[in-house]
C-alpha cells in the first residue's frame, strides 16, 4: 500500500479495481495503529465499523451505485462532528461518553459518497486552542517533529493527514483551526465561506464564526472534497445556495492577469523571517506566472483578536450552557442539589481553557458590559469586513503568511494564553468576515518546519484561491514528514 | 383623613400558538403522548443540533400583531435568554428582546359602558420548556421535552389598566381576537394562555408610578380578579403602615387566597441577552404583510353589527353569540343549514348556555354540529315534536352529537295530533281525576293545568299540548 497517495489518487485506483475498499481500509487501520503511538491524531478508533462499511461501499462500487472521486477512501472526521452512534466528544471529559443519534450533514455528504469514516480526530477542546495540547485525551504530536504541536484545533486532522494515517479529514474552522494546523504540519486546507457548507451536527464553538472544511495533501483533494460537502441545508438556516460551487473546475494552471495583494499590516513586527521570506518566496513565484502581485494596507487588524476572542467566547459561553450533567454526558458523581450539580458537573468536566473562554464569555454579555465589550466587537467585525471588501474591489486574492511562526515546542504557549492568542493574527479576521481562506505548505524553515502560505478571497469565490493555489501548487512537490516516510511498510 | 389610591395594571400574557409543527423543528405539537415522543435533537438541545424557524410562527405573530394595531417590525430577530434550568433543555431560551416583531400596539375595551385603549408595548415570539415531573417514590426529577420548542408570543401591555374589571375586559378581548384568528384556543385552564400581572399603587393624581410587584400562577379570569384585589390590598396596607413595595415576583395560591414571594429583584438573573447567530434576520416584506391582512377574517365587533343588520338580531343576543368564536360558528353555520337565525340564536343562547354551564364546559368544547341542531329546529318548526319533546331531544344532541330525525324515529317521540287518540286520552284523564274537574268547574283555572300535565304523562310527553287544552275545554 502507497500512502504516499492522495485521496483522489487513491480513489481512482479503487475506481480502476487496482486496490479493494477493504484492503485501503485495513492498511490504513494496521499502519495507523503503529503510528498512533506517537501521533495520538484519533480519539476514537472505528476498526470494526470501517471494515464493515469498506464491504458495504466495495458492494456498492461494484454495483455501478457509487461512482464519485472520493468512493472507497477513508476519512477522519474532527471529534467536533457528530457521527451517529460514535463516540464524539469534542476531546472533553464532559462528553467523553457521547454517542450522537445523527450524522452531521457535512459526514452524511461524504458517507453518501462513499466515504469510509476510520475515526474521529483529536482536537483542542469545543476547539478552544491554536496547538491541540487542551484536549482531555492528551496532545497530538506533530509528524515533522514529535515535540512540537500540529497546531490547532484541528490539530488531530491535519496530524493524521500529514503522518498519512488517513488521505483525508474533515476539521473545522473558528479563528483558524483549519488553515493553522495544515500550516504546521504542511498540509492543505480550506475554510470555506460561512454558510457554504452546512453546520448541522457540528458542536457549536462561535455559531457565527464555526465552518467545516477539508484538510488534504493537495489543492485538488481540496477541491473535491469541498464540492461534496457543500450547499444549502434545511437543518442550518446560516447555510446558502451560492453558485460558483463546482469547485474542481477551477484545478487550472492559469494566474494570468490575477491581481493578488499582500497586506503590509501581515509582515510587520512578530513575524518570524524565515516564514515571511518562505511566503514573500511562494508571491514571486505567483507573479512569474504572470499574476499582478502589490501591497497594500489593509488596515484594523490589530482589532482583529480582541473581537475575535470577544465574539467567539460570548458565543461558546451560551453554546456550552447545555453541558450540565442532565440529558447526557458527564455528571458528578456525587452532588447535594441540583445547583451544586451543575457546578460540579462543569468544574470538573471543562478545561482550564474551557473554563477562560465560558468566563470570558459570560463577562462580555453581562448586563452593564454588553456594549462595552460585545457590541463594540460587533461593530468591529463589521468594519473589518468592510475593509476586506474595500481590499476586494482591487484584489481577486490576498496573499500573506497563515501564523507568525511554524510549529511551537509542545508546552510553550500554553503557559501563555495571550500568547497563543497573538498566534491567530493572520487568520481570525477572515472568520470575522466570513470569507474563505487556503493554507497550503511554500517550503520549509532552517528548523525543517513547513511554512503555511494563505490565500484569501472574496465571499463564495473559493474558486479564485484554489486557482491560486492550484498555479502555485505545480511549481513544487508535496513534501512528506520523514515520520511517515520512515514508518513506511 | 384617609389617601385616595389607584391601581395601576400591566400584563404579561403568553399564548401558545396553534401551529402543527414546533418553532424551531418538525416536531408535533399536539398536547398529550407519552413523555418525551414529541422530540427530536433540536428540542432536546442536544449537541449540533441547529433550529430552523417555522414560518407559520411567524404568520401568526403577525395577524395578532395587525389584530392588536401593532406596528410590525419588518427585520426582526431572535436573541438567547440565558439561564440554568433542567426544562430548558440547551439552558438558553429563544426569544426576543431587541428586536420584537410587533410593537406599540393598543386594543379597545369597555367596562361599564365606558371605553378605553389599552396599550400594547410589544409582542415577540419565544419558545415554551419542556416540563419537570418529580417522582417521589425516587426523590428524582424526570423532564418531558414535549412541550419544549412549542411556540409562544408574549404581548406586552403598557401600564394602562386601573381596575380587575378592566384587566377581565382587556384579557377577554386578547382571547377573543386571537381564537377569531385561530391562532391559540387561548385556555387559561390548560395554559395555551398564561397571564402575570405587574401592578402598583400610587395615590390619584401622583404622576410617578409606585413599585410593582410581578403576579404568577393565575389560572383563571376569577383567579386573576381576586389576586389584583388582594395584591392591591396588600400594597395600601404596606404603604399606609409606613412600609415599602419591594419589587418583586410573587406566586398567587387560589385557594388560600393568598401570595407569597418568589424572588425580589435583587436575585433577579442576568440573562446575558445577546443575538443567536443560529438564526437568521426575518425579513418581513410589504407583500407578505399584505397577504396577512387580506385574509384577517371578520372580529367580533364586525360580527356583532353583522348579526344584528343582517339577521334582525337584538344587540344583546349578537354580543353573547360572538363571544367566542366556536359559538359565532355554530350560529352562522345553523343559519346558512336554512335554520331561523332567532330561533338558533335562542337554543344557543338558553339551552347551550344552561347545559355549558351545568356541565361546567366552555364553548370551545361544544361537540355537536350545525347539521343536527338545524334538523332539530326544522322538526319543532314542522311541530313534528313539541317543545319540551325538543328540548329533551336537544340534550342528546349537546351530549352525543345524534341524528334528530333518525332519533325521534326510533324513541317515538313524534307528537300526537290525531284527534281521535288525544280525545280518548283527555276523556281518561277526565273520568280519573273528579276532583280537579269539579275545581275546574267552580272557578279554580289553574286546575286545567294539571289535567293537561296528567294527560301528557299519559300520552308520555308526546301529545300536542295545544290540542290536549282545546279538548280539554270543549269536553269540560
Amino acid at each position: 500500500m502507497d500512502f504516499s497517495l492522495t485521496a483522489v489518487e487513491l480513489g481512482k485506483k479503487i475506481k480502476n479495481k487496482e486496490i479493494s475498499v477493504v484492503e485501503a481500509t485495513k492498511a490504513y487501520l494496521d499502519s495507523l495503529e503503529e503510528k498512533e503511538k506517537d501521533i495520538k491524531a484519533f480519539v476514537t478508533i472505528d476498526r470494526e465499523g470501517a471494515l464493515k462499511r469498506a464491504e458495504e461501499v466495495q458492494a456498492l462500487i461494484d454495483e455501478g451505485k457509487l461512482t464519485g472521486p472520493l468512493a472507497g477512501v477513508p476519512v477522519g472526521i474532527k471529534d467536533n462532528m457528530c457521527v451517529d452512534g460514535m463516540l464524539t466528544t469534542c476531546s472533553s471529559k464532559i462528553l467523553s461518553n457521547f454517542k450522537p443519534t445523527f450524522t452531521a450533514t457535512a459526514v452524511q455528504k461524504l458517507e453518501e459518497a462513499g466515504a469510509v469514516i476510520i475515526g474521529k480526530t483529536n482536537m483542542d477542546e469545543f476547539a478552544m486552542g491554536s496547538t491541540s495540547e487542551t484536549s482531555y485525551y492528551g496532545a497530538t504530536k506533530n509528524p515533522w517533529d514529535l515535540d512540537r504541536v500540529p497546531g490547532g484545533s484541528s490539530g488531530g486532522s491535519a496530524a493524521a493527514v500529514a503522518a498519512e494515517e488517513v488521505p483525508y479529514a474533515l476539521g473545522s474552522d473558528t479563528g483558524g483551526s483549519i488553515r493553522q494546523p495544515a500550516g504546521f504540519c504542511g498540509v492543505t486546507g480550506i475554510k470555506p465561506t460561512y454558510g457554504r457548507v452546512s453546520r448541522y451536527g457540528l458542536i457549536a464553538y462561535g455559531s457565527s464564526l464555526d465552518q467545516i472544511g477539508p484538510l488534504a495533501k493537495d489543492v485538488t483533494d481540496c477541491a473535491t472534497i469541498l464540492e461534496i460537502i457543500c450547499g444549502k441545508d434545511e437543518k442550518d438556516s446560516t447555510s446558502v445556495k451560492e453558485s460558483g460551487d463546482d469547485f474542481t473546475a477551477a484545478l487550472v494552471d492559469d494566474v494570468k492577469g490575477m491581481k493578488i495583494g499582500i497586506p503590509k499590516d501581515y509582515f510587520g513586527a512578530g513575524l518570524d523571517p524565515e516564514v515571511k521570506e518562505g511566503v514573500m518566496a511562494a508571491a514571486k513565484v505567483l507573479e512569474e506566472k504572470g499574476a499582478i502581485v502589490e501591497e497594500f494596507d489593509l488596515s484594523l487588524v490589530e482589532y482583529a483578536i480582541p473581537a475575535y476572542y470577544i465574539i467567539a467566547s460570548a458565543e461558546a459561553s451560551s453554546n456550552l450552557e447545555r453541558f450540565d450533567g442532565v440529558k447526557y454526558g458527564y455528571r458528578t458523581e456525587e452532588f447535594s442539589d441540583l445547583h451544586n450539580m451543575y457546578k460540579k458537573t462543569r468544574s470538573e468536566g471543562f478545561g482550564p481553557e474551557v473554563k477562560r473562554r465560558i468566563m470570558l464569555g459570560s463577562f462580555v454579555l453581562s448586563s452593564g458590559y454588553f456594549d462595552a465589550y460585545y457590541m463594540k466587537a460587533l461593530r468591529t467585525k463589521a468594519l473589518i469586513k468592510q475593509a476586506f471588501d474595500k481590499a476586494f474591489e482591487k484584489y481577486d486574492v490576498i496573499l500573506g503568511p497563515v501564523a507568525p511562526t511554524t510549529a511551537l515546542k509542545i508546552g510553550e504557549s500554553l503557559s501563555d494564553p495571550i500568547k497563543m492568542y497573538l498566534g491567530d493574527v493572520y487568520t481570525v479576521s477572515v472568520n470575522l468576515a466570513g470569507l474563505p481562506g487556503i493554507c497550503l505548505p511554500c517550503g520549509t524553515d532552517s528548523k525543517g518546519l513547513p511554512i503555511g502560505l494563505q490565500l484569501l478571497g472574496k465571499h463564495f469565490d473559493e474558486k479564485s484561491i484554489i486557482r491560486a493555489a492550484y498555479a502555485y501548487e505545480q511549481t513544487r512537490s508535496y513534501e512528506r514528514p520523514a515520520f511517515a516516510t520512515g514508518k513506511e511498510a | 383623613m384617609s389617601k385616595v389610591y389607584e391601581t395601576v395594571i400591566g400584563l404579561e400574557v403568553h399564548v401558545e400558538l396553534a401551529t402543527k409543527t414546533k418553532i424551531f423543528c418538525g416536531c408535533s405539537t399536539a398536547f398529550g403522548g407519552a413523555p418525551n415522543t414529541h422530540t427530536c435533537p433540536v428540542c432536546t438541545g442536544m449537541p449540533g443540533s441547529l433550529p430552523v424557524l417555522n414560518k407559520e410562527v411567524v404568520n401568526k405573530a403577525i395577524a395578532v400583531g395587525l389584530a392588536t394595531n401593532c406596528t410590525i417590525t419588518q427585520n426582526c430577530k431572535f436573541d438567547r435568554k440565558n439561564y440554568f434550568y433542567p426544562d430548558n433543555p440547551q439552558n438558553y431560551q429563544i426569544s426576543q428582546l431587541y428586536y420584537p416583531i410587533c410593537r406599540d400596539g393598543k386594543v379597545e375595551i369597555c367596562v361599564d359602558g365606558k371605553k378605553k385603549f389599552v396599550g400594547i408595548h410589544e409582542i415577540h415570539m419565544e419558545e415554551d420548556a419542556g416540563k419537570l415531573i418529580h417522582d417521589p417514590y425516587t426523590d428524582s426529577s424526570l423532564v418531558d421535552f414535549n412541550r419544549s420548542g412549542v411556540p409562544l408570543i408574549e404581548i406586552v401591555s403598557e401600564p394602562d389598566m386601573r381596575s380587575a374589571e378592566e384587566v377581565i375586559a382587556y384579557l377577554d378581548k386578547l382571547r377573543t381576537t386571537i381564537q377569531y384568528l385561530g391562532a391559540s384556543d387561548c385556555k387559561l385552564n390548560e395554559g395555551s394562555m398564561r397571564a402575570d400581572v405587574n401592578l402598583s399603587i400610587r395615590e390619584v393624581g401622583a404622576t410617578e408610578f409606585g413599585t410593582r410587584t410581578e403576579m404568577k400562577n393565575l389560572n383563571s379570569f376569577k383567579a386573576i380578579a381576586r389576586a389584583i384585589e388582594n395584591e392591591r390590598e396588600r400594597q395600601i396596607d404596606l404603604l399606609e403602615a409606613g412600609q415599602e413595595v419591594v419589587q418583586e415576583t410573587r406566586r398567587w395560591d387560589d385557594t388560600k387566597e393568598y401570595s407569597y414571594a418568589m424572588r425580589s429583584k435583587e436575585d433577579a438573573q442576568d440573562y446575558r441577552y445577546f443575538p443567536d447567530p443560529d438564526l437568521v434576520p426575518i425579513i418581513i416584506s410589504d407583500a407578505w404583510l399584505e397577504e396577512i391582512r387580506n385574509n384577517q377574517p371578520e372580529f367580533r365587533e364586525e360580527k356583532m353589527t353583522r348579526y344584528q343588520e343582517e339577521f334582525g338580531l337584538p344587540e344583546y343576543d349578537a354580543e353573547i353569540l360572538t363571544g367566542t368564536k366556536k359559538l359565532a360558528d355554530i350560529f352562522e353555520e345553523t343559519v346558512a343549514l336554512g335554520a331561523n337565525p332567532k330561533k338558533v340564536s335562542n337554543w344557543l343562547m338558553v339551552e347551550t348556555m344552561r347545559l355549558l354551564k351545568e356541565k361546567e364546559m366552555d364553548a370551545d368544547d361544544i361537540q355537536f354540529s350545525a347539521a343536527n341542531l338545524a334538523k332539530l329546529i326544522q322538526l319543532a318548526d314542522s311541530q313534528a315534536i313539541n317543545s319540551s319533546v325538543a328540548k329533551e331531544v336537544f340534550e342528546v344532541i349537546f351530549e352525543k352529537d345524534i341524528d334528530p330525525d333518525q332519533y325521534v324515529e326510533e324513541k317515538g317521540l313524534k307528537t300526537v295530533n290525531d284527534e281521535g287518540e288525544l280525545r280518548a286520552t283527555v276523556e281518561k284523564v277526565i273520568a280519573e281525576n273528579p276532583q280537579s274537574v269539579e275545581d275546574y268547574r267552580n272557578g279554580k283555572e289553574k286546575a286545567i293545568g294539571f289535567l293537561v300535565g296528567q294527560t301528557m304523562k299519559a300520552m308520555k310527553g308526546k301529545a300536542n299540548p295545544g290540542m290536549v287544552n282545546q279538548i280539554l275545554k270543549e269536553l269540560l
